[in-house]
């Protein structure tokens, strides 16, 4: 029974819409998936390790066992995310035969492809993808990429990442409003991205699709401040599961993400919530263990 | 547009806890109404219609109740505000649901009975050309992203769109409206108009 067009464009882009405005959670069991669902998590990215362990176990990161993924898929009533490795295209068909709800083409696991990212235009499920920067996130979006999310610095607990690279591209956004029809030529060569996609950005001031934040959020203040900065919503890795109480600590997260732009509330929610994730600082993490560098 | 001045100075609140609510208040502002995001119980109090939004219902349940909206919500509906909701806004404004959490509630009004996820997974999510009489003979493109169905009408409540199955996508109860899908994200405003309509009604009458 068909009842219409499955996997345009717009249906893919419609769900991370929906999105907006809340909180999506790092889950490594299906016991996880449903504290974070009755914390009030708008979907969850199922997962075997989250970042922070990732980091400090080392190794190859892949995607996870389908049992894995069976088991939260089966366990919650939100949508369910799961990450491929950059450029692993089987990877990705696998995870759409499993039925998740989006495909997080992520840093967070070891790059499959050093030069090429997933023709995301091949698959019905959406992608989300990282990005630094307006280049990158046009590259990907140009890719088939449905939902961006700034990448920051997972499994860190540092926001600092987070936190430039989402300044990065909206004051990059900004600027292109702000250009001439000859200087989007120029804009579109320096960023390396198509001058299609850099016109229509000049001339609407935003990205196509929706752009969460991700990589190093850890408190309510950190997830209302990316609010602050222009983020449709935000994703939250190790800064949940790896803290001292991650119900309490998710559901004041949600609070804080959609009062984000009120201080009495951001206050209110960020009482008694025990340890924060230890957290690493960014500037200790040398370079090229930064997972914020793969991606092209 | 006919609707532009029409609407100037209706004041329009949309359910802004989560989801899709930015394009709803530019549908409504593009129509000429003053529409605003609602959050806070005085907010609420402050409009003669409201929109709830695409989005995650059990998100839109847990933070309506924990900002105190809930109770003010199931008054404001009781007593005949004009209400429209979309996809997620459909779920909060039927009186039963099938495949809501443990605990889910609904604010209710439409007396009908919503499946939650009716499609499945993304994968299944899709657009169509849907019949609409209400709007006129030119069908309506309708996006439904892990939409709910309408499986069951109850007496009080009027189906006013179907799928090619047969299962009911929209439905209409006095001041209520409700759609599976989201003419929010299509540029076709019909829907939205057909709202304020009901609207204005309700404010000269009010």
């Amino acid at each position: 029974m068909t009842n219409g067009e499955i996997g345009s464009s717009r249906v893919k882009r419609g769900l991370a819409e929906m999105l907006k405005g809340g909180v999506i959670m790092d889950v490594v069991t299906a016991e996880q998936a449903r504290i974070a669902e009755d914390a009030g998590a708008v979907a969850v990215m199922a997962l075997e390790r989250v970042p922070a362990d990732i980091r400090s176990q080392g190794g190859v990161a892949r995607m996870s066992d389908p049992d894995l993924i069976d088991q939260i898929i089966a366990s919650v009533s939100i949508p369910v995310m799961a990450k491929a490795r950059i450029g692993h295209f089987v990877e990705a068909q696998v995870l759409q035969s499993l039925g998740v709800d989006y495909i997080d083409e992520s840093e967070v696991l070891s790059p499959a492809d050093y030069v090429n990212h997933i023709d995301k235009w091949n698959f019905t499920v959406p992608f989300v993808c990282g990005a630094t920067n307006l280049g990158e996130a046009l590259r990907r979006i140009n890719e088939g990429a449905a939902m961006i999310r700034s990448k920051g610095e997972a499994g860190t607990g540092d926001v600092s990442e987070a936190t430039k690279h989402i300044r990065k591209i909206t004051s990059e956004i900004n600027a292109l409003t702000s250009m001439t029809k000859d200087e989007l030529y120029v804009a579109a060569k320096d960023l390396q991205a198509p001058y299609e996609l850099v016109a229509e950005i000049a001339e609407t001031g935003k990205l196509p699709v929706v752009l969460f934040t991700a990589g190093g959020v850890a408190t309510p203040a950190d997830a209302a401040m990316m609010m602050q900065l222009g983020a449709d919503g935000v994703f939250v890795g190790s800064g949940i599961f790896k803290s001292g109480d991650p119900a309490k600590r998710a559901a004041a997260i949600v609070k804080a993400t959609t009062m984000y732009d009120d201080p009495d509330t951001i206050a209110q929610v960020s009482r008694g919530l025990g340890e924060a994730m230890v957290g690493i600082n960014v500037a200790d993490v040398p370079a090229p263990h930064r997972l914020s560098e793969r991606g092209w | 547009m006919s609707g532009s001045t029409e609407n100037a100075g209706v004041r329009v609140g949309v359910l802004a806890l989560q989801g899709d609510f930015r394009e709803h208040i530019a549908v409504l502002r593009e129509l000429g109404s003053d529409a605003v995001p609602v959050r806070r119980p005085a907010e609420l109090a402050s409009v003669s219609g409201l929109v709830i939004p695409g989005g995650e219902s059990t998100v839109m349940d847990k933070l309506s109740r924990i900002f105190a909206l809930r109770e003010p919500l199931v008054a404001a509906i009781a007593g005949g505000l004009p209400v429209y909701g979309t996809c997620a806004g459909l779920i909060m404004l039927s009186d039963r649901i099938v495949d809501g959490i443990e605990g889910q509630q609904t604010l209710g009004g439409l007396d009908v009975t919503v499946r939650r996820n009716a499609f499945g997974a993304q994968r299944e999510s899709f657009e169509t050309e849907l019949q609409m009489p209400v709007l006129g003979d030119a069908p309506m493109h309708a996006v439904f992203i892990r939409a709910p169905v309408v499986e069951a009408v109850g007496e009080r409540a009027t189906a006013i769109g179907t799928l090619a199955d047969g299962r009911v996508v929209a439905v209409e109860q006095g001041n209520l409206l409700g759609t599976s899908f989201h003419p929010e994200v299509t540029g076709d405003y019909r829907f939205h108009e057909y709202f304020l309509a009901k609207v204005r009604a309700h404010s000269l009458t009010a």
